[in-house]
């Protein structure tokens, strides 16, 4: 892969690009003070409204802000159709592959992927053996994370169907900007993405047991102290739908029940934003006080449905990615229309040498591993933590994958300096109901420091508005 | 609306209610032993203990019974679970886990309460400081509750936030009531004697009843007109026939499954409460009638907890 940066808004002769231009114009006229202002309020709103993200290992428990950037991304909308095929592709394929290999098996049979690999994967998951789902779909909520090379050819870096997060940013966002530049809006048509938990609401509902006439979704959070407890909360509420933890439900007669000033109120989707593990104790982790006594027998029972279904991860799974698009033509005979990253995978012995011998070139990541927690950044790590990351990737290779280091492409950002490039990713949504669905971008995610590659918001990431534009 | 939402806004609602009614007894208590009959003193620095109930916690912790080590005790001991401190932290607390189901008003009102408290330095509370703070606790419990009134929706959110005030406040009304009563009137003989006028206005005080009696009544202290006035008399809002009316019309509009018992408990003391006449209360035994109400408040506290706040 090409080391030459791709930037959205300019080419490699300096030009702004037509889809950038209205932006580049507005920029340019636009007096520095009152962007800065615009910014100042920006935080301030943000602060108010407490979109916060708690950060794991921070000893003070803080809430802190994810940094907003004002410059939006802005993606042509003939580029965003092929993305979106490539995204309708890629999810319906994941999705057939986790109901064949809870059924079948077929594609296991054939030998397109190792069988052991996968159901010797601590995230394949017996219990849905033989599950029959409403419209076969397990991952209802899937984050596919998209980066561009210095071509600016998009590849998928990884596919996220447990319970990928951040939309509640992208909501945010656009609301923000709509608020701070309402003439940004009237230069150029922006698809809009507001819409969001409307299709998000009608792809739960139509996870519904057949039973249920009018089904009842809630959703499912650890609580308050989840870094994600302000998305869970958001969400809910723009949904109009209940937060619950595990305490607030119980199981009767195999079928889920809400506490209620009430009584008890039968709930039919459950819009789950807890790990596998965490859900029953009963049936999974014994010491969970976060999940639902007896929710797996419901489930089972085809009483209420979980979004995303239980054992996705077998399929986002590191180890697995690399089989995508083999997948894609096994299941759909098509070829695959996004591209995957080159993936080295440590436990071949061809390409665990490879690796050892340029990790200061790789980017490694662990199998299992996510939110950017525990990968070395070769290009970017000192010696010692090399040789240090060297020794752990010896001791367990089968945990670990290696990819070039991409270059990421970069989008205009405001840094104390002024404005300059900084690398971004994309994660676009997909929801899969009776129909696949997507608003139009996704969520921009962007490294503030200089040279950065890493984006995640645990990571000192940033976000962007992401407009998909005529 | 899921019982532990409901639950987490009728203990904040609690918890800020007894915020201030502790600042209030406190600031009353202050007040009368600066300027009174040393053979009360003690008796009047006991008070606040014995209303709440933490006479054991304080001597456990202190051997003197002096007005500072008492302050320091209600007003801002973390570890004391009724201080002020505590409550405001609860408050917040409860609010925090609730936030989405109230509006963003009553979060910012009780989280900035709760950061101004957390400021606040010890040394500031010593003399007039501890008025200021009294007052200011009191400030922050009106502006709590106003905002409530102004901007939450009519729902069971605002049901349960209005009942968790007002059984807080007829359980410390029936307490302030009770043992202000026994410390100046040792027997039922005084009832018609000589009065301390500045213990009894400053049990008025403490209820924000003086203004009051003096409109209603016109007429000099007298206890049983004032045993009336925190009792019986449903226009002034700290009363006991008030708190239950509130109580009566938040749980008629609370829609529940198996709530006859706390809903029919809850009647029946509105309904003694309108009816009583004070001189037959008096006969019977004012204590003993408060001891009842308390009882009774105690129990109807159990019961929405059953009905509506608990396991199913």
């Amino acid at each position: 892969m090409d080391r030459r940066l791709y930037d959205e808004m300019r080419s490699a002769d300096g030009e702004v690009r037509p889809h950038f231009r209205a932006l580049a114009d507005w920029l340019a006229e636009t007096p520095a003070e009152r962007v800065a202002e615009k910014r100042r309020e920006a935080d301030l709103l943000f602060h108010r409204v407490g979109i916060t993200f708690a950060v794991y290992g921070d000893q003070s428990g803080a809430e802190r802000l994810i940094p907003f950037d004002t410059i939006p991304r802005i993606i042509p909308k003939a580029e965003w159709s092929e993305i979106e095929r490539g995204l309708r592709q890629r999810v319906a394929s994941l999705n057939r592959f986790l109901h064949d290999i809870y059924h079948a098996q077929e594609i296991l049979r054939a030998g397109v992927i190792p069988a052991e690999q996968v159901l010797t994967n601590d995230a394949y998951q017996v219990a849905m053996l033989g599950l029959d789902l409403p419209n076969n779909v397990y991952s209802h909520i899937a984050g596919i994370d998209l980066v561009r090379d210095g071509e600016g050819k998009y590849y998928v870096l990884e596919d996220n169907l447990r319970t990928p997060s951040g939309v509640s940013y992208m909501l945010e966002d656009r609301k923000m900007m709509m608020r701070l530049f309402p003439e940004l809006f009237a230069r150029q048509k922006v698809y809009p993405v507001e819409h969001y938990p409307a299709l998000l609401l009608e792809t739960l509902r139509a996870a519904a047991p057949p039973r249920a006439r009018d089904p009842v979704v809630a959703v499912l959070t650890p609580g308050q102290h989840n870094s994600a407890y302000f998305e869970h909360a958001f969400l809910a509420q723009q949904m109009g739908v209940e937060l619950v933890e595990g305490p607030d439900l119980f199981v009767k007669d195999a079928s889920v029940y809400m506490r209620t000033t009430g009584g008890r109120q039968r709930v039919d989707v459950i819009y789950r934003r807890i790990d596998d593990a965490f859900l029953d104790p009963l049936a999974f982790r014994a010491d969970s006080l976060l999940g639902v006594p007896g929710l797996l027998s419901a489930y089972r029972a085809g009483n209420v449905a979980l979004a995303n279904a239980i054992g996705t991860g077998v399929a986002d799974d590191k180890s697995t990615y690399p089989y995508v698009p083999e997948m894609i033509r096994y299941y759909l005979g098509e070829e695959p229309i996004l591209a995957n990253v080159p993936t080295w995978q440590c436990k071949r012995p061809e390409d665990l040498e490879y690796v050892m011998d340029h990790l200061a070139e790789l980017v490694v990541k662990e199998v299992q591993g996510s939110g950017g927690y525990g990968m070395l950044v070769g290009p970017a790590a000192a010696r010692q933590e090399i040789e240090a990351y060297r020794v752990r990737l010896q001791a367990n290779p089968v945990n670990f994958i290696a990819q070039p280091t991409l270059s990421l492409s970069t989008c205009p950002t405001f840094v104390e300096q002024g404005i300059a490039p900084r690398h971004v990713d994309l994660r676009p949504f997909v929801l899969s109901g009776r129909e696949t669905r997507l608003v139009p971008g996704g969520l921009t995610r962007v490294a503030l420091e200089d040279g950065s590659l890493v984006v995640n918001s645990s990571q000192g990431g940033g976000t962007k508005d992401t407009w998909v534009v005529d | 609306m899921l019982s532990r939402v409901a639950d987490r806004i009728f203990w904040m609602s609690r918890q800020m209610e007894r915020a201030e009614n502790m600042a209030r007894i406190l600031g009353v208590t202050s007040n009368l032993v600066l300027f009174e009959q040393k053979d009360l003193t003690r008796q009047n620095l006991l008070a606040p203990l014995t209303i709440t109930g933490s006479s054991e916690a304080f001597f456990a912790l202190h051997s003197e019974l002096g007005l500072e080590a008492l302050v320091d005790f209600l007003a801002l001991d973390e570890k004391n679970p009724g201080s002020i401190y505590s409550c405001l932290k609860w408050a917040r607390e409860n609010a925090h886990a609730v936030r989405w189901q109230i509006t963003s008003e009553m979060w910012e009102t009780l989280n900035a309460t709760w950061l101004e408290m957390r400021a606040m330095r010890r040394g500031e509370l010593a003399g007039a400081g501890a008025t200021r703070f009294f007052d200011w606790v009191k400030d922050r419990s009106h502006l709590f509750r106003g905002v409530t009134y102004g901007t939450i929706v009519r729902g069971e959110a605002f049901n349960f936030s209005r009942l968790g005030t007002f059984l807080e406040r007829a359980d410390n009304t029936a307490r302030i009531l009770d043992v202000k009563y026994h410390i100046l009137l040792p027997s039922v003989a005084d009832v018609g004697g000589a009065l301390d006028y500045y213990q009894w206005t400053a049990l008025l005080r403490s209820v924000s009843s003086f203004e009051t009696y003096r409109a209603l009544y016109r007429d000099q202290i007298f206890p049983i007109k004032v045993a009336e006035l925190l009792i019986l008399e449903r226009r002034m809002p700290r009363s006991l026939a008030a708190c239950l009316e509130q109580i009566t019309q938040a749980m008629d509009r609370i829609r529940g499954q198996s709530d006859q018992a706390a809903k029919r408990l809850a009647g029946e003391l509105h309904a003694r409460l309108t009816h009583a006449d004070i001189e037959e209360i008096f006969q019977h035994g004012l204590h003993e009638y408060l001891t009842d109400c308390l009882a009774d408040i105690n129990e109807l506290g159990s019961r929405v907890q059953r009905a509506y706040l608990g396991a199913v």
